[in-house]
């Protein structure tokens, strides 16, 4: 959480003027951003306001209209694909296959062949590497805690997570977001998009408050922003609230 | 460019009244055929308007692949269309000539077969234009496009050496060209890529319309959660 | 390139794995291609000397619409959960996916066929007049024309609207020399009138200028949007 030892060190990702058309909506519009290393930014706003977009273009799954993105000092975003791990709310596994078996086949994918990774990984994230059970049959927060751990399986230096508390039940959601200081203590940048702030409250170095595909806000503190959500609109309704 | 365009309008104008003039006029009678045959003054011509057009589209769609440049989605969308008419006026005139004089509706002529599966082809290329989610249209248009142009030559062969074994009656007949009819069959087919041209430019304009105004209404949308999606 | 392999046989397994643990699909799969044959027998009842000469036109329409149906499952097990995404991110090449699909969908079709010929022969009670080892060839080029193009066109239409019906609308056009090819070829090895030589070499030249198109392709098409 300390700003000295990052002064000297480029940031991860430099985004510049970034703007994203889905035919008649704007989903970005012009944002301009940089994220340094070895920091939790929690990413936050109304639906709509382009968070899950933004994630996604620094993932290369959406090709932005206009504007540049710059992640781990290159604008090929495909190259850096083994160092950055990606989670969102599906869960990206095969139903039908067990915990092993599916981080089994995605560790392939980059180039890891060794069985005793994946089972590592599965423990960290507080689940049983020897259970047979297929993914279908877990619960919510079971499956979420898998899908983090095939993010988690190449030891990637930067971490996308996208609504990774989302119906998962309280203690499975406070061992993941310890799971993930211990991440950013160890070096890595991490960026959650979230509706439970809260759940980060501790941990995280930064708040970043989107509003119609910009970013409006960046505090330290999630107390100026929780006024700005329990003043106004009746668009936030009080979901994330509960 | 504002002026170019009616101008083209008057050109188009002229020379499709004055190939209309040559072809119902001036081109000789045929001793077999009598005056049906004259169809093929706007079978033959459509045909290579045709192929023309569906060139263009695929040097477009290459265009696009390399350097994604809109201006190239936009003229492989137009000439697709356009393309498309043109070979349904052969697909038709070739059945209505071929009734009267060969007593027949459908030959598997060579080129009245190559422009079936070349029209089948662009459908489905229109098709998945619709149906594909906007953001990728022009990537999918582009590729089918280009395996499109690669099935051709085999189309090509296949139906040629088909023929050899199942010989049918050719449309159009072979043998030597009459230059007179040679001279008129020319001056329809400038005036078919005129008018092509001018439809082709007409939907192109109207299509870039359509996609500055929706960028507009991009960036001036509301502020609303959960909007258009 | 051994990581290529080494990935497209990883999802090949993995397809296989998946596919023979969910049995439904492969046993309504086998159940569709009788049906399939049966009907066809009924609505086309030559004489045997006829047969011969329709027979290829039947066998490879039966096909088609077969391997229509299987190359639409295939994908549909990448979209549930998204899945298409995780692959999308790995630095996995595009490619390995590609002939992994492609390979899963020629040996699942290949099955189908080995269920519907025989069935064929009986109901039309065939037999070659021809070189019948040449069936040979022609079945697994065939096979591969329509599975090359059709995994791929499937992959195109997995984020389009009505998915499924899209896949035979763009198939089928540009199939059509590959169709004529192997019908044409079939005939004749069965009739043993001509020779298949030529259909044999077209569709040589067939796979191998798709499945090309296909590899330099592929990527672009994965990772669109």
């Amino acid at each position: 959480m300390s700003d000295s030892n990052t002064a000297t060190a480029p940031p991860v990702i430099v985004i510049n003027d970034l703007v994203k058309h889905f035919g008649r909506f704007a989903a970005l519009r012009g944002l301009t951003a940089s994220f340094d290393a070895a920091r939790i930014y929690t990413i936050l706003g109304d639906n709509g306001a382009g968070k899950t977009t933004l994630l996604r273009a620094l993932a290369g799954l959406v090709r932005p209209t206009r504007g540049c993105i710059s992640m781990l000092g290159t604008t090929d975003l495909s190259s850096v694909r083994p160092q950055f791990g990606y989670m969102a709310h599906p869960s990206f596994l095969y139903d039908e296959m067990s915990g092993m078996e599916n981080l089994r086949y995605f560790a392939r994918l980059y180039g890891i062949e060794d069985d005793q990774r994946c089972a590592k990984t599965i423990a960290r994230v507080g689940l049983d590497p020897e259970l047979r059970r297929p993914i279908g049959q877990y619960s919510q927060g079971m499956r979420q805690r898998m899908s983090l751990a095939r993010a988690l399986l190449h030891d990637p230096r930067l971490l996308l997570l996208d609504e990774p508390f989302s119906n998962v039940d309280v203690s499975s959601a406070r061992e993941m977001a310890k799971l993930l200081t211990e991440m950013r203590d160890a070096g890595k940048t991490i960026l959650v998009v979230t509706h439970q702030a809260q759940l980060l409250e501790g941990a995280a170095d930064e708040f970043v408050w989107m509003q119609a595909g910009q970013i409006v806000d960046r505090t330290q503190d999630l107390q100026p922003l929780r006024s700005l959500w329990q003043g106004q609109d009746p668009h936030t309704g009080g979901a994330e609230e509960r | 460019m504002k002026r170019v365009f009616p101008l083209l309008g008057g050109l188009t104008a002229v020379l499709l009244s004055y190939a209309l003039y040559q072809a119902l006029v001036v081109a000789p009678t045929d001793q077999l055929q009598g005056d049906v045959y004259r169809i093929i003054y706007y079978h033959v011509p459509s045909a290579w308007t045709a192929f023309v057009l569906f060139f263009v589209n695929f040097v477009a769609s290459i265009v696009y692949l390399i350097r994604r440049s809109a201006k190239a989605d936009m003229i492989a969308l137009v000439t697709a269309e356009v393309g498309v008419v043109f070979c349904t006026v052969v697909l038709v005139t070739g059945p209505i000539w071929a009734r009267p004089v060969w007593g027949i509706w459908w030959t598997w002529d060579l080129r009245l077969t190559l422009t079936l599966v070349m029209w089948l082809i662009y459908v489905s290329y229109l098709m998945l234009r619709r149906f594909s989610s906007s953001g990728q249209t022009p990537v999918m248009a582009a590729v089918l496009a280009v395996f499109g142009a690669l099935d051709m030559p085999l189309v090509y062969f296949s139906i040629w050496y088909f023929r050899t074994q199942h010989p049918s009656p050719v449309i159009g007949g072979g043998g030597s060209i009459d230059p007179v009819m040679l001279r008129v069959w020319m001056i329809n087919w400038a005036a078919f890529l005129c008018f092509a041209l001018m439809v082709c430019w007409s939907r192109y304009r109207l299509e870039r319309l359509q996609r500055e105004v929706e960028e507009m209404q991009a960036l001036e949308s509301m502020i609303e959660p959960r909007s258009a999606r | 390139m051994s990581m290529l392999s080494g990935i497209a046989a990883a999802t090949l397994s993995k397809d296989l794995r998946l596919e023979w643990r969910s049995k439904d699909a492969i046993n309504s799969m086998l159940f569709f291609a009788l049906l399939v044959v049966v009907i066809f027998s009924f609505s086309f009842n030559p004489t045997a000397e006829e047969s011969r000469r329709i027979a290829g036109g039947l066998v490879w329409v039966a096909f088609l619409f077969a391997a229509v149906v299987a190359l639409n499952q295939t994908w549909a097990r990448e979209l549930r959960n998204q899945v298409l995404d995780a692959y999308r991110v790995s630095p996995a090449p595009a490619n390995a996916l590609f002939l992994a699909k492609a390979f899963g969908n020629f040996i699942f079709v290949s099955v189908l066929e080995a269920l519907m010929t025989p069935l064929f022969i009986v109901f039309y009670s065939l037999r070659a007049l021809g070189p019948v080892w040449q069936l040979i060839p022609v079945a697994v080029l065939g096979t591969w024309a329509l599975v090359v193009n059709g995994t791929f066109f499937a992959a195109m239409s997995l984020r389009t609207r009505s998915r499924e019906i899209m896949l035979p609308l763009l198939l089928f056009p540009i199939s059509i020399p590959a169709l004529l090819a192997m019908v044409e070829a079939t005939s004749a090895i069965l009739t043993g009138e001509v020779s298949a030589k030529f259909w044999i070499v077209l569709l040589v030249a067939y796979d191998v200028v798709f499945t090309t198109g296909c590899l330099l392709l592929f990527e672009t098409v994965l990772h669109a949007e």
